[in-house]
């Protein structure tokens, strides 16, 4: 058991080693301004663009069961125009940046850990070297930058599509008016309320692909070491998502 | 020109190069042999500092490779060709762009890209494939756009590791023709990882013999060819009795 327990912590330093290793080496990424602005115009779409259907799919369906929950366990003790409100701060602060978030973590953590596994095991990153790249410049930079500043910009949209999806199950599908739900939503909104739900989300996209790069870069050898780091970076992102989320809260709430 | 130095390397428990020492002399082909696992690939990876050594020092137009800085290793690397085992090359990518990633990181234009390309690709026999993915191509194919994404640099060295592994002997054959011409078109010097003593007899200029760690010979063609060393024979020779056998034969104590 004190074996287990001890081998556990070592396997955490290892990777918190690993994680510190490569933020360091961002740095010296950042300064090749040759390499990494090309690459990073294109990690933005891919990682950016193309996960929006899959965050719209969560964040719609979140809306209408939030507005649907709300009111059900408002029925007769609250008004009903609080469903706005329930739907437009569980969305803006927790629910459109952490599961997107989360959802994330499965589409580009674990494509970007495959994907720098595959090439680590086939050489192409030590081909890379080669040919005089840095591949902190040229891989982890560009996925880092893009997941970075796309995140907030999809969870951004999420976050509007939620609150639309609420708006439109709310005046369907309850006794309540546009005018209603916009005034529920209207009465405890700040501004922090956004800023806090895209700051949250930006250091997801930044955990996200550093641990995906990290997981995809150590790699060694073999299709299974890829297959296992995958599974590591997605379930080592999911872990850090939740664990900062706890520490803005803590921090700014 | 190239120079090992006494270098220790070991992954782990297992002690791959004890104490390696060889000179690369400029504008011959050098083939390093040995048996599988023997540490070719790894010494070749020391040239480029893509590993460092434990012990002792690897040094490359004098300068000690893993003594470099970042930037001065970024500039070794631009002189020297690597063509790997498996070719590497980028599969998101088309040939031409492949060959063109060397050449954009030394700042050469579009123009000059297109047509250095295009002639490293005739020269591999291989004129026409520009717009052909990695995944399009046979595996001598992929090997041959490995040696063109090396010498369109025209470096001033070029290191191949294992380059006929998994080729039918015809292949086999185009690839040897290829390096020899190679060397004859562009001058360079070359390092070559092999253990098909075919293409090292064709290939080479000199044969250094990699065993447990160390250059067990180091000669001309024929002068290995003609070794008395009896784990040179062996490995030469294809012999399938163990290199203990041999290494017993002379009174070997390991």
């Amino acid at each position: 058991m004190l074996r287990f327990i001890t081998s556990r912590i070592e396997r955490a330093l290892l990777a918190l080693g690993r994680l510190g290793v490569l933020f360091a080496d961002l740095g010296r990424g950042l300064r090749d301004v040759e390499t990494w602005p090309r690459l990073t115009l294109v990690q933005m779409r891919r990682i950016g663009v193309d996960s929006l259907p899959i965050a719209l799919f969560i964040s719609i369906f979140t809306g209408i069961v939030l507005a649907l929950q709300a009111s059900y366990t408002f029925t007769g003790a609250v008004p009903l125009y609080f469903v706005g409100s329930a739907v437009g701060k569980s969305i803006m602060l927790e629910l459109g940046p952490v599961l997107t978030g989360l959802a994330l973590a499965g589409r580009v953590g674990a494509n970007i850990a495959a994907e720098l596994g595959t090439m680590r095991v086939t050489e192409q990153v030590d081909a890379l070297e080669t040919l005089a790249y840095d591949p902190t410049s040229y891989l982890v930079v560009p996925r880092v930058l893009a997941a970075t500043m796309m995140f907030p910009v999809v969870v951004a949209v999420a976050v509007a599509a939620g609150v639309g999806a609420g708006l439109v199950a709310a005046v369907n599908l309850l006794e309540l008016s546009t005018v209603e739900f916009v005034h529920g939503l209207r009465l405890f909104y700040q501004f922090k309320d956004v800023w806090f739900g895209l700051l949250k989300s930006t250091s997801f996209g930044f955990a996200i692909a550093l641990i995906g790069c990290a997981w995809g870069l150590g790699v060694r050898q073999g299709a299974e070491q890829v297959g296992r780091a995958t599974t590591k970076a997605v379930v080592v992102s999911a872990q850090m998502i939740l664990v900062l989320d706890a520490f803005w809260a803590l921090l700014l709430l | 020109m190239i120079a090992f130095r006494e270098v220790h390397k070991a992954f782990g428990p297992k002690r791959v190069l004890e104490g390696f020492t060889l000179d690369i002399p400029d504008g011959e082909t050098t083939v390093i042999v040995g048996h599988s696992g023997a540490g070719k690939s790894v010494a070749l990876k020391l040239i480029v500092g893509l590993l460092d050594p434990d012990h002792g020092s690897v040094e490359v137009d004098g300068q000690v490779v893993h003594a470099l800085e970042r930037d001065q290793l970024m500039a070794l690397r631009a002189r020297i060709g690597f063509v790997f085992q498996f070719a590497a090359l980028f599969d998101s990518m088309t040939v031409a762009e492949n060959l063109a990633m060397g050449l954009r990181r030394r700042g050469v234009g579009d123009g000059e890209i297109v047509d250095r390309s295009t002639e490293a690709l005739e020269v591999v026999g291989l004129a026409g494939s520009e717009e052909r993915y990695p995944a399009e191509l046979s595996g001598g194919m992929r090997k041959r756009v490995g040696i063109a994404r090396a010498i369109v640099l025209r470096p001033r060295y070029i290191l191949y590791d294992e380059p006929t592994t998994g080729l039918d002997p015809v292949t086999a054959a185009v690839m040897d023709q290829l390096m020899v011409r190679t060397r004859e078109v562009y001058g360079v010097t070359s390092v070559v990882v092999t253990h098909d003593m075919r293409s090292a007899y064709t290939v080479g200029d000199r044969i250094a013999m990699l065993y447990r760690g160390q250059v067990r010979q180091v000669g001309s063609v024929d002068a290995i060819r003609r070794s008395h060393d009896a784990v040179v024979r062996q490995f030469v020779e294809g012999r399938p009795e163990g290199a203990d056998d041999a290494e017993r034969a002379l009174g070997g104590t390991r």
